[in-house]
């Protein structure tokens, strides 16, 4: 009995010198992800027990959190905020995704990407122009009193803008849960004569269920960490988000800030926690037998989701056009001519081409180190073999970083990286710093989109190489790398246009050198000139769009390139 | 010289030692020992779960046994990661490289070994010929049909000349008509080139259609390793019996030495070791038991009803109901002409004579 | 395809950084003074010392002021230009500024620069505080102009008026030792719990207050006299009031940063700072310079602008500068919204 209960070791195989060329690239992506991931968020959790001298002081700055209302108070805020606007968006939402995938709505494609401009600008272009919408010389201001509230500075600013900015990220969880329908259970409800509500509910629903609770999580995640909307139009409604910003760069007082950034990271963590377990349990709905769904048409609900569509996609453009019509505006509310004023100032006196640079040569970066990088790092993980020592940390590091806050990532690095001991610390201030975060920041979706797509090989393509010989590597870029270059573009492009828009993590640790056009905006706004504001973030999503394009011709170039094998005829 | 392929000759040209391996505290394969001769062809039967593939992939060093040692050729390669070893391997999925042309696909492994250009262009072609496929040079695997997917994956694999051709259920995949073709054109295409071959398979019939020497496998241990023949009509275990073609199995008590009770008759046995009064079941193939011929004084004649008649073609599988078997059910073989000359249908009375060298008697 | 990416964002950064690897010396100035102040006094500095090129930091005093503290260990900056006196002399008190005595000292009057020998920062300008009224959404909503602080506490001003925070601002926080000097601390807080009542939000920086009040968004905006000139100046409908009790205000000052490593080059630019060619163009925006007789007067700011100001004693308010933060933080900041 004892005998057996030690597990016994396999044989040690002896390792192939190309296997220990992976094993060291496995360990660098390691150390990396140690030194730019957990690195920087033990020196929170450090900061956190400590005092302003650097002295230990245990739990003092949680017990000084907790002492003071207002801080207690901001806790508050985010959270019911958080939870308004999920259980707004996720049904809006979710209309919309059954509009496109269980529809015979018309003109599926132009509605679809109407709903991806919030993701061209950075998210406080939703607060700039509701604050032209509702604000006190805002268009709609009688509207909005009429309703019952007051200003929209505070609550009501930052639910509508959160509404605008996380719309299409519940949309695009919603689509996939939907778009997985298996057409043969609703031919079976038909045969029983099972009625249009009653297969609503006992199919449609319970199939998307893990659908709604993913586009839950990340909504609620989404709002609580999200800091340029509560800046911009929360007035002296204070969030969690803001709370940080003010006590890290307001007062420079570190330790409470570390200490509200690991409540910003609590939240963020659970529905994390949460998500996982749920992505668990997500049993595939698609079998190779079934068949997909293709929706009959049916002209009254067809109509009423035409109308539904328009309606919120008239309201997107409603909340974009404002911006842009606030941009070109001489001076609000009381001259109203065409002006390109607000552009040149920030040519002119903000340096915008300086900062236009510097977040193209951002996003540049991003795209194409961050790509390589975790695209590398998920097939060395999931195609190649032995270290397994070293499988489980890269794993756990790959997907933290969809639970870590920008604010929160941002904190740690000042902590981590401005620390004089620290032999990293030349990194401090430059460009390379920026690239490091935005990656580390949106490491984890990429990671996603290329295990996914390395999943879908063949398990075996490693094995064959090694059985003729050929060393993993060119296999890697004979095969893997072809046929999979659609994750590839989809990848470059999720971080390009991320890098583009992002704020909360870059705001920490930018330096004059490194002014970012994102950036600009937040600085224009507090100086009381949103037309400025508006003005570059017009010229962000100008950017991003003109990218975007730009990324359409290279997938279809790339496809017709690379992808012709798939034709079977 | 002739000495020395002689003594290679007798050497096997694998040898598996002592081969052991646990996932945790489930044990896949327990103690293998098997020698495999140079030019070969072995299938591994077994059901799902006997520990069939994963012997073969510890073969290809794609996994690594936890105890053992394996020869191929005389080196010891029990520890030699899969790159250092020789051999081709095809998978269930034959994992063609769909981006890659039908001719790069072939040269794959050749490509590396730097050799020239024209040298490889010609050996791809002598493969797709050896294949049957001499024209899909330019195509994509997409463009290919099942079987010949399969077959453009046989012709990678031999592309570098392995001492070794490993095949993980490769035609599990296909369609039946499909399979049986294949089946015969694996095995000349081995036969032609001389090499030792490996197949996994859970399908008795490809096993039996294919094979030099079957090693069937029961829950990660070998209980028979013989030629197709010996391993049908002389099965080492009740489950080798069972599992490789039809079988009837009869409970019953060793009356006497060379005799067996069954039910309420007596059955001569030739090759019966068991003690006297110990419980027995007996197998039998049911061309085992026979119609005809049966004339007077033969031993183990049987009365027997026909219950019901399965049509398969040329013959049919025949259920009775023996008198005097305590309900045990027998299935025989009949063939279609003997059933329309003799008028048989279900419930028609026959009788049936026991082949007794042929009964296969196993301790219960 | 994924080459040609690399090697395009190789190319632009190595564009990016050949533009920085000049022969010149590089400063690195923190600073508070307004973005569309920066270029003119920047090039004005690059016509008499082209070999030095200066990096701004730039942001609210009171951010400035906790970066700088906070970096004392670690000090990144080279000289501080443009922020507020009352901070510097904080940064004076903890051993963090070089003593230097510019060029152009002597014409320097000797209330607007470190009482030290040599000092150990000097002023350039005088920025006091400025009400900006919206005289078209006033009537709209009957609201009188202020004539006093006091005025601002009036129910009639409630949720109209937005001020910067001092926290933040350095504009905010001359109003509030303003306030705390006119009445004493009692009277001072008791005037700053009344005002809170009317405050409709508090602001980074304090140019937003007037920016506010001329776009009409609210209808009082306590900020400075720069900014209310330029936003009456693009025709903005509003008033600039100056209460009369008294102004608070602070002088925009200079000093070079311990522990630089280009003393001489932060010597350059502090003489420049100081000198008459510096102070005309600080005139342009602002109704004091530190050297008298400079400034010309701004259309909009009265000409008894000086007189009005309280008094100021910079060392008094540096020493109580924590302490006043820590106490309007704990009072006004984050009360639940008023309805």
């Amino acid at each position: 009995m004892s005998a057996v209960l030690r597990q016994p070791a396999s044989l040690r195989q002896r390792v192939h010198w190309t296997d220990r060329i992976a094993h060291l690239l496995l360990a660098a992506i390691a150390a990396a992800l140690t030194a730019f991931l957990a690195g920087p968020l033990l020196a929170i959790l450090a900061q956190s027990v400590e005092g302003k001298q650097g002295e230990f002081v245990a739990l003092d700055n949680f017990f000084a959190y907790f002492g003071t209302p207002a801080l207690a108070d901001s806790l508050w805020n985010s959270v019911w905020t958080s939870v308004v606007v999920t259980a707004a968006v996720v049904p809006a939402a979710f209309t919309f995704a059954y509009a496109l995938t269980r529809s015979c709505m018309p003109w599926k494609g132009a509605f679809r990407t109407v709903t991806l401009t919030p993701l061209l600008a950075p998210s406080l272009l939703a607060a700039i122009s509701f604050i032209y919408w509702f604000g006190n010389q805002g268009v709609l201001k009688d509207w909005m009193h009429a309703l019952g509230i007051e200003q929209i500075y505070g609550a009501p600013g930052i639910i509508l803008s959160q509404l605008f900015s996380v719309f299409p990220h519940a949309l695009m969880v919603l689509v996939t849960a939907l778009s997985l329908a298996d057409a043969r259970l609703y031919e079976a409800a038909d045969a029983l004569g099972t009625s249009a509500v009653r297969k609503f509910f006992t199919i449609t629903l319970p199939g998307a269920k893990y659908g709604i609770a993913s586009a839950a999580m990340v909504s609620f995640t989404l709002v609580i960490t999200d800091f340029g909307i509560p800046k911009v139009i929360g007035g002296n409604f204070n969030v969690l988000s803001t709370d940080v910003f003010k006590l890290v760069i307001g007062q420079q007082d570190f330790p409470k800030g570390a200490v509200v950034a690991l409540f910003l990271l609590a939240p963020a963590l659970l529905t994390f926690v949460v998500d996982r377990f749920v992505q668990k349990k997500q049993t595939s709905m698609l079998t190779a037998r079934a068949v997909p769904y293709a929706p009959r048409p049916s002209r009254r609900r067809d109509t009423a989701m035409t109308a539904y569509c328009s309606v919120i996609v008239l309201l997107m453009l409603a909340v974009a056009g404002m911006a842009l019509f606030a941009s070109f505006v001489k001076f609000w509310p009381y001259d109203l001519s065409f002006s390109l004023r607000h552009y040149a100032f920030g040519i002119v006196d903000g340096e915008v081409n300086v900062a236009m640079k510097n977040s193209v040569v951002l996003a540049l970066w991003t795209a194409t180190a961050g790509t390589a990088i975790v695209f590398s790092g998920a097939y060395l993980m999931e195609k190649t073999r032995g270290a397994d020592w070293l499988r489980a940390p890269v794993q756990l590091l790959a997907l933290i970083p969809m639970a870590v806050p920008g604010l929160v990532l941002g904190l740690g690095y000042i902590f981590f990286f401005n620390a004089p001991q620290n032999p990293l610390n030349f990194l401090y201030h430059t460009m390379t710093i920026l690239v490091v975060c935005t990656i580390v920041h949106f490491y984890t979706t990429g990671h996603l989109t290329a295990v996914t797509a390395l999943k879908a090989l063949d398990a075996e393509f490693e094995s064959v190489s090694a059985s003729l010989k050929v060393p993993f590597w060119k296999t890697f870029w004979r095969v893997t790398l072809p046929i999979c270059t659609p994750a590839l573009i989809d990848i470059s492009r999720y971080f390009f246009i991320n890098a583009m828009t992002t704020i909360s993590a870059v705001v920490f640790i930018y330096s004059p050198d490194t002014r970012l056009v994102a950036l600009t905006i937040l600085n224009l706004d507090e100086a009381g000139e949103p037309g400025a504001a508006a003005a570059m973030a017009v010229l962000i999503a100008l950017t991003s769009l003109i990218v975007c394009i730009l990324y359409l011709g290279i997938g279809r170039l790339a496809e017709r390139r690379t992808q012709s094998w798939r034709k079977t005829s | 010289m002739a000495q020395v392929r002689v003594e290679e000759a007798r050497q096997p040209f694998l040898r598996l030692e002592g081969i052991r391996k646990q996932f945790g505290s489930f044990t896949a394969l327990r103690s293998i020992r098997l020698d495999v001769s140079r030019g070969e062809f072995v299938c591994f039967l077994g059901p799902s779960g006997c520990g069939k593939t994963t012997l073969l992939r510890i073969i290809a060093g794609l996994e690594a046994q936890t105890e053992g040692t394996i020869l191929q050729g005389g080196r010891d390669i029990s520890a030699l990661p899969p790159a250092q070893r020789d051999y081709g391997i095809v998978f269930q999925s034959y994992a063609l490289f769909p981006n890659l042309s039908v001719l790069d696909n072939v040269a794959y492994g050749l490509v590396n070994r730097r050799a020239e250009r024209a040298a490889i262009a010609a050996r791809v072609a002598e493969l797709l010929k050896l294949v049957g496929l001499p024209e899909a040079g330019a195509k994509f695997p997409a463009q290919l049909s099942g079987g010949e997917q399969q077959r453009i994956a046989l012709a990678r694999a031999l592309a570098t000349s392995p001492g070794l051709l490993l095949l993980d259920e490769p035609l599990s995949a296909l369609d039946a008509i499909v399979r049986v073709r294949l089946r015969q054109e694996i095995r000349s295409l081995q036969q032609r080139l001389g090499v030792t071959t490996i197949m996994v398979t859970h399908d008795q019939e490809e096993a039996l259609t294919m094979a030099d020497r079957i090693v069937v496998m029961n829950h990660g241990v070998i209980d028979q390793v013989g030629t197709p023949l010996e391993v049908y009509r002389e099965p080492a275990t009740p489950f080798v019996a069972d599992f490789v073609g039809k079988v009837n199995m009869l409970a019953g008590t060793v009356e006497a030495p060379g005799r067996l009770r069954i039910g309420a008759h007596g059955f001569a046995c030739t090759s019966c070791n068991a003690s006297v009064g110990k419980s027995v079941r007996a197998y039998l193939r049911p061309e085992d038991i026979v119609a005809r011929p049966i004339v007077e004084g033969d031993v183990n004649v049987i009365n027997s009803r026909i219950e019901k008649i399965e049509f398969l073609g040329s013959y049919c599988l025949v259920r009775v109901a023996a008198e005097g078997l305590e309900g045990q059910p027998l299935t025989v073989y009949l063939s279609l002409n003997y059933l329309s000359e003799m008028a048989l249908a279900d419930g028609s009375p026959m009788k049936l004579r026991i082949l007794a060298e042929r009964m296969r008697v196993f301790e219960a | 395809m994924i080459r040609i990416r690399i090697l395009a964002a190789l190319a632009a950064s190595l564009l990016a950084g050949t533009a920085y690897a000049q022969g010149k010396t590089q400063l690195l100035v923190y600073t508070a003074l307004e973005t569309d102040q920066l270029k003119a006094y920047e090039q004005g500095f690059y016509k008499e010392v082209p070999d030095v090129e200066i990096r701004w930091v730039r942001d609210s005093t009171g951010v400035i002021t906790a970066k700088l503290l906070a970096e004392k260990a670690n000090p990144q900056a080279d000289a501080v230009m443009g922020v507020a006196a009352s901070s510097l002399a904080l940064l004076d008190s903890q051993g963090m500024l070089v003593p230097y005595a510019p060029l152009n000292l002597d014409a320097i009057m000797t209330k607007y620069r470190d009482g030290k020998n040599p000092p150990a920062w000097f002023g350039m300008d005088v920025w006091g505080a400025t009400v900006c009224f919206n005289t078209v959404e006033a009537k709209k909503r009957n609201i009188p102009k202020p004539e006093t602080w006091k005025d601002l506490t009036k129910p009639a001003f409630k949720g109209q008026v937005v001020m910067p925070s001092p926290a933040s601002s350095g504009t905010g926080f001359f109003d509030v030792t303003a306030w705390l000097a006119l009445w004493g601390e009692k009277g001072g807080w008791d005037y700053m719990d009344k005002l809170h009542e009317n405050i409709a939000q508090y602001t980074h920086s304090g140019s937003k207050p007037c920016n506010q009040a001329a776009a009409g968004e609210f209808v009082v905006g306590i900020s400075f006299e720069y900014r209310g000139n330029t936003n009456k100046a693009k025709g903005a409908p509003i008033d600039l009031v100056f209460p009369k009790e008294g102004l608070g205000w602070d002088l925009e000052a200079f000093a070079i940063h311990k522990g630089t490593k280009k003393l001489e080059a932060a010597k350059k630019l502090a003489d420049w700072a100081s000198s008459k060619n510096a102070m005309i163009l600080y005139g342009k925006n602002f109704a004091i310079t530190a050297q008298p007789g400079v400034a010309q007067p701004l259309p909009n700011v009265p000409k008894d602008f000086e007189e009005r100001l309280v008094k100021m004693d910079f060392k008094k308010a540096a020493d109580s500068r924590e302490r006043v933060l820590a106490e309007w933080t704990r009072r006004y900041n984050g009360k639940v919204e008023k309805r």
